[in-house]
């Protein structure tokens, strides 16, 4: 196999349609993404219909952009990557059949890449990896603790039980009144406020690496309810300081006693909730002394995009492990 | 000219390869659940048999709906993204159209229709006779009892044509007696060589701008339209 391949990726698991031409798995020769953030802010969350709905209109503009930009022509292309799951069924289902159109038309090889897997190879765009490599993946949808001892291979060693990081994160946002996406917004918030609420922490088990992030949620929500209830208020901005606090609080915590468990010579942070500035300077505080060193993507690449895909295809396509057309979209899988 | 017609929108996939004007083969497989799996392993295995290669199509053709929404974008993101890796022509042809065409031979209205849940249908009017035949107004989505108490009105022949036929044979006959025509089980499934035939004689559509047609917008904005107007 040759090392300098070309790959055209496909990203539509959740509300962005995106396309990218990777080389060699490190280098971005282009990075589209066509966001739909402005169609979902009026019903405030994504609507999974809709996000089909626009990746239909989308998926051939941003294919062809990407190679525009790439400078490349189609027939040079080595292979075909997408994502296949987890996300949106209907919104995977439009990229998977463009991935597999395209790689029957032009004659080349389909790869099917796991979103997980593409938010955590985000980081090889910046940086080489080294081994054993432990990754905290936080977005929307995932909370993850997970262990990489050589590339392509990933061991979950710890999950959320209930809700992901983001979701908690929207919730208390609708809670606080805040537009969508919430997220953004509580960190905004959370710089100007004080942690003057003393939020619960899930540690769990003491050995365990998993996460609980429902019991802060519904502490966030009581303890605006009460203080409603005796007439007194709250300021946002410390409200938005406190759970965050919490939420930072179990994720750094948790993440530290996982890479010096397991000898981490390198810990990344991946998933649109990396592009926190509050969990980054956490972050960035208590790994500044510590061996491993600590990676986090830029902003563009922590959120849904096709480059991390293409550069997670790039070892799949090194392994030569390649799909067929009757690839499937998966709404669930494991990583 | 050679075209790869498909079609995924209702619970059948099809796909047919027809070369100036002569079906050379055709695939229609029953199983709406995994169309996603099947489409291209299809289009593969009838390429292969009928010796074509994707360099050799000139254009696709690709049933437009109404049906599934997620069946239908199957389809149509399929035959987008081969127009485009080919450089060649786009068609979309109405799904219902396609499977009215079935019975052109009939003189009188053709009413094609797909099941659309809740007692409502998707459906359109033909008027069928020896030398021509047209659709009259759009698709629409209305509840098909409503739908059959207007076409009674016509006071004409009307052919129905349903791969949900069985579903609604009684309520047709209940309100229209003589009046309605339901012919035996292969016509109602729509053969993609058809569509393919419809597709020929078209302008190609926009490779970009070519969605399904849903007819219907999504629920999330139709209650937030909803929610707007009783705000004002
Ligand atoms: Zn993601």
């Amino acid at each position: 196999m040759k090392t300098s391949e070309l790959i055209l990726a496909i990203e539509t698991s959740c509300d962005e349609t995106a396309a990218a031409v990777i080389e060699g798995g490190r280098i971005i020769r282009s990075n589209i993404v066509a966001s739909q953030i402005e169609s979902h802010k009026r019903f405030g969350g994504v609507v999974p219909e809709i996000a089909s709905r626009h990746h239909v209109e989308q998926i051939t503009l941003v294919i062809e952009e990407a190679i525009q930009q790439a400078g490349i022509q189609k027939e040079e292309l080595d292979a075909i990557a997408v994502t296949q799951g987890p996300g949106l069924i209907g919104a995977l289902l439009v990229g998977v059949n463009a991935a597999k159109a395209l790689a029957f038309s032009i004659g080349k090889p389909l790869i099917g890449v796991h979103h997980i897997a593409g938010h955590i190879y985000a980081n090889r765009l910046e940086q080489e990896f080294k081994f054993p490599l432990l990754a905290l993946v936080v977005s929307g949808g995932h909370t993850e603790l997970v262990l990489m001892k050589e590339h392509g291979s990933f061991e979950v060693i710890g999950e959320t039980r209930d809700d992901a990081a983001g979701e908690a994160y929207d919730k208390v946002a609708r809670t606080l009144q805040l537009p969508y996406p919430g997220g953004p917004r509580i960190d905004k918030l959370a710089a100007e406020g004080e942690q003057s609420i003393d939020f619960p922490r899930a540690w769990l088990e003491p050995e365990s690496y998993d996460f609980s992030f429902s019991g802060l949620k519904s502490a966030v929500i009581n303890t605006l309810h009460n203080a409603k209830q005796k007439g007194e208020t709250f300021a946002p901005a410390d409200v938005a300081a406190s759970f965050q606090a919490s939420v930072v609080d179990v994720l750094v915590g948790k993440t530290i006693r996982a890479a010096e468990a397991f000898g981490a010579k390198q810990v990344i942070v991946a998933g649109g909730v990396a592009a926190n500035r509050g969990l980054r300077a956490s972050l960035e505080e208590v790994f500044a002394d510590k061996q491993a060193d600590l990676l986090i993507p830029p902003l563009a690449l922590c959120t849904d995009n096709a480059a991390m895909i293409g550069a997670a295809a790039s070892i799949l396509y090194q392994q030569e492990k390649f799909a067929d057309l009757s690839m499937n979209a998966k709404a669930s899988m494991p990583l | 000219m050679n075209i790869l017609a498909m079609d995924t929108s209702n619970q059948l996939l099809g796909v047919a390869i027809v070369k100036d004007g002569v079906t050379l083969g055709e695939h229609v497989m029953h199983g709406h659940r995994d169309h996603s799996v099947r489409l291209l392993p299809a289009i593969e295995q009838l390429m292969k048999e009928t010796k074509t290669t994707p360099a050799d199509l000139d254009r696709i053709v690709v049933g437009q709906g109404p049906g599934s929404y997620t069946g239908v974008r199957i389809s149509m993101a399929t035959a987008k993204t081969m127009a485009w890796a080919l450089g060649i022509d786009v068609i979309g042809v109405s799904s219902l159209e396609g499977l009215a065409h079935q019975g052109e031979l009939f003189s009188g209205y053709v009413c094609p229709f797909f099941d659309a849940r809740r007692g409502q249908v998707y459906t359109a009017l033909y008027a069928s006779n020896s030398d021509s035949f047209e659709q009259i107004d759009e698709i629409v989505n209305p509840l098909f009892s409503d739908w059959l108490e207007q076409l009674r009105e016509k006071g004409e022949r009307i052919l129905f044509l349903s791969p949900d036929i069985e579903m609604y044979r009684s309520m047709i006959i209940e309100i229209l007696g003589e009046q309605a025509i339901i012919p035996e089980a292969a016509i109602h499934y729509a053969r993609p060589s058809v569509l393919a035939q419809i597709g020929a004689a078209r302008k190609a559509d926009d490779l970009h701008q070519i969605v399904p047609n849903y007819v219907r917008m999504t629920e999330a904005e139709s209650n937030w339209l909803k929610q707007q107007e009783q705000q004002k």
